[in-house]
């Protein structure tokens, strides 16, 4: 009789408060970096995926995702400039042309968005969660060498899942002083002087590395950033709009606007001379 | 513009991206225009020459500058010059740039139609004696011509024309316009994954088609 009642009876309040694996999760000193997403029921997500993003082999996609970018971020003796498009196109659709590509994850800390808009939104917007978490644990804020390693640990555990994001972290820490890091969805993770992501890196590149020295001054250094994005918007289809820029000091950052590209594309050709090829007369 | 019609038309003919990696660069000044092609001859991971000249004179100031499907190319430019300079004796007069860039052309187009057609990029550079103004011409294998200030093929076109845009004018001197190539070339040597081998770089001018001296053996600065 003992046994059966055992059998069907339950301890009084079994199904309130928390699970034992939640309870573990809660007791664990850091969350799990990568969430438990629910996967697709199906053989390969990563190659499932592929066929209905591909919009290059596939014109006829059932999802197009939205790519083109041009981001750009630099060191320089003033600190480290981050400028950024603000187009966001989804196969030959124009999506939006105000996008802000700069996320502000704290006062001292910057990340660029390039590649899937989705997937940038999303991780990055988790990033500050992660940092500000650092924060309050630590009292103090978290490095830029961390905060970037947050990110890339967590997109290397997604790695074949189909997550396309290519990202730099850039902010002044004490301890660092100013850092760059680009971040991309292969779990590429790179500290370094000078990156430009996204479909119109080469045309930024050609710009900033023609005139690139790390003791530019700080107008010029804001000039380049600018002219850089200019050029991209001016010869990649899949960037344009507004161009973001900021400068992250040692004191945090300091936004210098988010201005269209057409007016500064006929101020710099009408009065410097520059895009020679392009005419501002009816022919 | 004809290409994009035509890019609808024959959208199954696509340059190999091997041919990406030949890298053309044009640019014209006051009175001269400057030609480059880089100086590998690549099949598939393997570089067969280091000094090829991807170049051909059509006539005393008209240079061609030609990249693409292997074998293609120099057929293609010798076959044109060959008829360039038929047409001059026959005649008894040179053609001047813009003529030898639309009698390429024609000929591309009429390649295009043809049961294999010649898949070469060129770049025409050339200098008008009579008129005393320097000529560039792009020309792709679909059989588009635009003439242009500077001009670009394969991965050049993604690192240098940013860079031809902000620092290249029309009146500009050769000092000026070496300047500016080499600013071109050195981005090329800092970012593409493969040594191209360097650019031989030619000059068309009131004395003709001469090469200059172009020194790549200098690594260049990298941020």
């Amino acid at each position: 009789m003992n046994s059966l009642v055992a059998q069907y009876s339950r301890p009084a309040f079994r199904n309130e408060g928390f699970s034992e694996r939640e309870q573990d999760e809660f007791s664990q000193i850091t969350p799990p970096l990568s969430l438990r997403f629910a996967m697709p029921p199906i053989a390969n997500p990563s190659s499932f995926l592929r066929a209905v993003t591909d919009d290059h082999s596939n014109p006829n996609c059932p999802i197009k995702l939205a790519h083109g970018t041009t981001t750009l971020a630099f060191r320089f003796q003033g600190g480290i400039i981050v400028a950024t498009d603000s187009r966001a196109s989804a196969g030959d659709w124009i999506a939006s042309q105000t996008v802000k590509k700069v996320i502000e994850i704290n006062n001292c800390l910057l990340g660029t968005m390039a590649g899937g808009a989705a997937d940038c939104q999303y991780w990055l917007a988790y990033l500050g969660m992660q940092c500000r978490l650092h924060e309050l644990r630590h009292k103090r804020r978290i490095s830029v060498a961390a905060a970037s390693k947050i990110l890339s640990n967590l997109v290397y555990s997604y790695k074949g899942m189909g997550l396309s994001m290519g990202t730099m972290c850039a902010g002044v820490t004490p301890q660092e002083g100013p850092a760059l890091y680009y971040i991309d969805s292969d779990g590429t993770r790179l500290a370094g002087n000078l990156f430009c992501v996204g479909s119109g890196q080469t045309f930024a590149y050609g710009v900033l590395d023609a005139e690139y020295h790390y003791d530019l001054s700080e107008e010029d250094a804001l000039e380049l950033g600018r002219r850089s994005i200019l050029a991209a918007t001016h010869r990649d289809a899949f960037s344009g709009g507004f161009i973001n820029l900021y400068h992250v000091k040692e004191d945090g950052w300091v936004k210098h606007g988010f201005n269209d590209t057409n007016p500064i594309f006929w101020k710099t050709k009408l009065e410097k001379g520059e895009f020679s090829n392009v005419t501002s007369e009816l022919v | 513009m004809p290409r994009i019609l035509l890019n609808l038309i024959v959208h199954h003919l696509h340059l190999s991206s091997a041919s990406k990696m030949e890298n053309l660069l044009g640019l014209t000044g006051k009175d001269f225009t400057i030609v480059a092609a880089s100086k590998a001859a690549m099949r598939g991971a393997t570089i067969l020459k280091a000094s090829d000249d991807k170049t051909r004179s059509l006539n005393k100031n008209t240079l061609m500058a030609f990249s693409g499907e292997a074998g293609d190319t120099v057929h293609f430019a010798e076959f044109v010059q060959a008829n360039i300079q038929l047409y001059s004796m026959r005649n008894d007069t040179e053609l001047g740039p813009p003529a030898v860039a639309s009698f390429v052309r024609g000929e591309l187009a009429r390649s295009l139609r043809s049961k294999k057609p010649y898949t070469v990029n060129l770049l025409l550079g050339g200098y008008d004696p009579i008129t005393k103004k320097p000529h560039l011409f792009w020309l792709d294998y679909l059989a588009s011509v635009a003439p242009l200030p500077y001009a670009a093929h394969g991965y050049a076109q993604y690192y240098c024309l940013s860079i031809l845009d902000k620092h290249h004018h029309p009146d500009i001197e050769l000092e000026q316009g070496l300047k500016i190539l080499r600013m071109c070339t050195d981005e090329l040597q800092r970012r593409l994954p493969i040594d191209f081998k360097g650019m031989l770089v030619k000059v068309i001018d009131k004395d003709g088609v001469r090469e200059i001296d172009w020194d790549s053996s200098k690594a260049v600065k990298s941020a």
